[in-house]
C-alpha cells in the first residue's frame, strides 16, 4: 500500500501504514490465532501436506470483517447513540474496539417528555458494546434538528418530568411482564424499560 | 454464514428494520457484518413524531442483537437460490459433522 506513493519517510525506519478510503481495514484483520473461519483452516492444512515451504498467510476477503470498518467511518462524527436503557446520548465518537466499545467526547445526554426536551452535559463517555442500541451519524446540515411539537425547556422541568414518566413505565413494564410471564412468556427484554 | 451471504446480495436496497424497542427505521441498506449488524443510509423512521431524537440523523449503524425484523424487498429475494443455498449448507453440516 505505502510502496505505491512516493516514500516521505527516513531511511531505514518502516514506511507509515496508509490507510485510505476504499483499502481494505488493517483493523478488519483479526489476530492470526484466533482465526476460526473453517475454511481458512482448511486451506492451511491443505498447504502444509501440499509444498514444505513456509505457509503463506492466508487473507481474508476484504467483506470479511467490516464492523471495524463501519466504525471507522463513523471516528470523529457527531454521532447520536442510542442505548438499550433508553438513553440518547450525542457526542463525538473518539475510540472504540471490535467489542464495539466507544469512547464518546463532550457528549451531552438528551431528555426527550411529553413535547418538551434537554440537554445534560454528560462529558466523556466509556460505552461497553453491548449496550448499544444503535449509531446515527447526525447531518450537520440538520445539526440539532428537533421536530416541531418540541420545544427546549430547563434541564430541571424535563429531568423531573422523565423520572415520574419512567417510574410510571417501570411500573406497567412490570405489571406486563408480571401477566406474560404467567403465561409462560419471558419477552425480549425481561426486566428493562425500553424506549 | 448464510445469512450474512443473504443480507450482502441485499445491499443497497430499500429495507425497513424493526428493532427490539419497537423501532422502524426504513433505509438504503449499505453495509452488513458478520454479527448482522446493519448500516442503513438515507434513513427514515416510520412514527418520527414518536421518536424525535432520529429526525436530525441521516445513517445509522445498528447493532445485530438488537433487531428484531427486517422487512426486504419481495423483488429483490431469489426464494429458489436461498433455498439451495439453504441445502448445500445443511448438507455440508452434516458432512463436517461426520468427519469430525
Amino acid at each position: 500500500m505505502a510502496n505505491r506513493l512516493p516514500s516521505t519517510h527516513a531511511p531505514g525506519f518502516p514506511p507509515a501504514i496508509l490507510i485510505r478510503p476504499g483499502d481494505p481495514n488493517p483493523f478488519d484483520q483479526p489476530p492470526q490465532q484466533h482465526m476460526v473461519n473453517p475454511m481458512m483452516m482448511q486451506q492451511q492444512s491443505q498447504q502444509h501436506q501440499g509444498s514444505p515451504g513456509p505457509p503463506s498467510v492466508p487473507q481474508l476477503p476484504p467483506q470479511m470483517f467490516t464492523t471495524a470498518a463501519q466504525l471507522l467511518d463513523l471516528t470523529d462524527k457527531k454521532l447520536m447513540v442510542v442505548l438499550r436503557d433508553g438513553r440518547k446520548l450525542i457526542g463525538v465518537l473518539r475510540s472504540w474496539d471490535q467489542f464495539g466499545n466507544l469512547v464518546m467526547q463532550d457528549t451531552a445526554e438528551r431528555l426527550f417528555v411529553q413535547g418538551l426536551y434537554a440537554d445534560i452535559e454528560r462529558g466523556l463517555f466509556l460505552v461497553r458494546g453491548e449496550n448499544i442500541t444503535l449509531l446515527g451519524e447526525i447531518d450537520l446540515d440538520k445539526d440539532d434538528y428537533v421536530p416541531e411539537p418540541y420545544q427546549l425547556a430547563p434541564v430541571e422541568k424535563v429531568f423531573a418530568l422523565k423520572k415520574a414518566e419512567d417510574a410510571e413505565r417501570k411500573i406497567a413494564d412490570k405489571r406486563k411482564h408480571k401477566r406474560l410471564a404467567a403465561e409462560g412468556f419471558e419477552g425480549e427484554h425481561a426486566g428493562e424499560a425500553i424506549l | 454464514m448464510l445469512f450474512f451471504s443473504f443480507f450482502k446480495t441485499l445491499v443497497n436496497h430499500e429495507v425497513t428494520v424493526e428493532l427490539k424497542n419497537d423501532i422502524s427505521i426504513r433505509g438504503t441498506l449499505k453495509s452488513v457484518d458478520q454479527y448482522l449488524n446493519i448500516k442503513l443510509d438515507d434513513i427514515s423512521v416510520v412514527e418520527e413524531m414518536k421518536y424525535p431524537h432520529l429526525s436530525s440523523v441521516k445513517n445509522v449503524f445498528i447493532r445485530g442483537s438488537v433487531v428484531r425484523y427486517v422487512h426486504l424487498p419481495a423483488a429483490a429475494v431469489d426464494t429458489p437460490l436461498l433455498e439451495d443455498a439453504t441445502r448445500r449448507e445443511a448438507s455440508q453440516a452434516v458432512a463436517k459433522a461426520k468427519q469430525g
